[in-house]
């Protein structure tokens, strides 16, 4: 071993200059966001080693899933086909539902866009950045997953796409501090924007007037007022509504709809404007989009 | 032993501590996950700071940062200040009994989380949970074990 460093720059030098370099990348990717572009790229070079720390997990769920009795097996398969009858039955009405929207609508001269590609995503659940709330799947551009894609669950709206890799994307949850969504009250159309707290859980609503109509309680569902997310679909339900005599604004609270951190498998829409008036009515399950897991 | 298969065995431990980082962990345990790129760098560092530094350091931050999807160079600034801060001190901190690293990984641990709260908070709004500090106590509980282990390695694949 040598007990006299003989070669290379001084430690002090090495770490000025990789100072610097890292100074230069955080100034970089936060405030001038440079590396959105190549960013597919850098992780798309991770991406083995997130499969590879994903893969025990899910080679244990697919034992757990293979280790079911036929009774057990049955059972489900029974429930499910009830559920089916009944979102089948549902799905009758809602065509007929369809229609008649559609016929008003063309006697208002009004269009609305109905979003039809989506497509079956699973979760890695891997450790993420502990101070954003960010989740971490299986899909990438190789899938045509976009920056900016809105993700639901079957519950509601979880969030965007903030990072795509060719096989990896991460997700940036509706709670996160950065995020803000557009939504709008189901109840009575008032429009507000609803931000992130940082806390799993909570959920802001700044700049809501303090005599607006709003009650604890109130589903709000999302505007399609930005762009991003198509309208209609539920965001979080206010959780207080509380308004001090004479301030401007009111302190308005909400919890989202979906079970943020619980959720295994999520939905990627696919909010293009081609998609715009292309067709308004329900497509059948064979012509769907979705890939199974 | 050649220089190439020292290397190896150094860079496959890495790869294993960056596996370790990112692993998933019930949500009540993953508070608690040690911080093993820390220790990992600290040990090299300490047994071989004329193939392990402030290069490595910042290189296996980066990778961290790309795995976690946090901002990039947060945690390449941070190993790449730790990996200095040992190895102008490695004369000294090999004479440390196991007891006095252990405070030391310990507060290396406690001052990489300030600064990357800091850095955090600088550039975000954010939220700090008082679970944030616990895995100090579980990375110093697994510092001994983890340093004998690694010597061992060290000694067994004669890694120099």
């Amino acid at each position: 071993m040598k007990p006299i460093f003989t070669r290379g720059p001084s430690f002090l030098l090495r770490l000025s200059i990789v100072i610097a370099l890292s100074l230069i990348l955080l100034l970089a990717d936060s405030q001038f966001n440079l590396f959105a572009s190549s960013r597919i790229y850098l992780n798309s070079l991770v991406s083995p080693l997130q499969y590879i720390a994903d893969a025990p997990q899910k080679l244990f769920s697919t034992l757990s899933d293979n280790l079911m009795t036929r009774d057990a097996l049955k059972e489900r398969n029974q429930q499910l086909e009830k559920d089916n009858l009944y979102l089948k039955a549902d799905r009758l009405l809602l065509t007929q539902l369809q229609n008649e929207n559609k016929q008003l609508r063309e006697l208002l001269h009004s269009q609305r866009s109905f979003t039809n590609k989506r497509m079956i995503t699973e979760v890695m659940s891997l450790r993420s950045d502990p101070f954003t709330h960010q989740l971490l799947i299986n899909k990438g551009a190789l899938d045509g997953v976009y920056l900016g894609q809105p993700v639901i669950n079957e519950e509601g709206v979880v969030g965007q796409v903030s990072q795509v890799g060719s096989t990896t994307s991460r997700v940036l949850l509706i709670v996160d501090a950065s995020h803000g969504i557009p939504v709008r009250v189901q109840r009575n159309d008032v429009t507000a924007i609803v931000h992130g707290s940082g806390a799993w859980n909570k959920l802001n609503v700044p700049f809501v007037q303090s005599n607006a109509d709003l009650q604890e309680g109130d589903l709000l569902v999302t505007s399609g007022l930005g762009g991003r997310f198509p309208a209609g679909y539920p965001v979080a339900t206010v959780s207080r509504f509380n308004y001090q005599e004479g301030a401007l604004y009111a302190e308005v609270t909400a919890t989202p709809v979906a079970k943020l951190d619980r959720s295994r498998y999520l939905l990627l829409l696919w909010n293009d404007h081609q998609y715009n008036e292309s067709d308004l009515s329900l497509t059948p399950p064979e012509s769907e989009d979705v890939t199974p897991e | 032993m050649s220089l190439l298969s020292s290397y190896r065995v150094i860079y496959l431990t890495f790869f294993i501590g960056l596996i370790c980082a990112i692993f998933p962990l019930p949500i009540i345990l993953n508070a608690f996950r040690p911080d093993w790129m820390i220790l990992l760098l600290f040990y090299w560092v300490l047994a071989l700071p004329h193939r392990v530094s402030i290069g490595h350091a910042f290189v296996l931050g980066l990778l961290l940062d790309l795995l976690l999807g946090s901002t990039l160079g947060m945690h390449a600034l941070l190993f790449s200040v730790l990996a200095y801060l040992v190895s102008i001190n490695y004369q000294r901190i090999r004479y440390f009994t196991l007891v006095q690293t252990t405070l030391l990984a310990g507060g290396f641990i406690l001052l990489a989380k300030l600064v990357l709260y800091w850095i955090a908070s600088s550039l975000q709004d954010i939220v700090l949970h008082s679970h944030y500090f616990w895995s100090i106590f579980t990375s110093m509980l697994i510092w001994p074990w983890f340093f004998l282990f690694l010597r061992f390695i060290r000694i067994r694949f004669k890694v120099a």
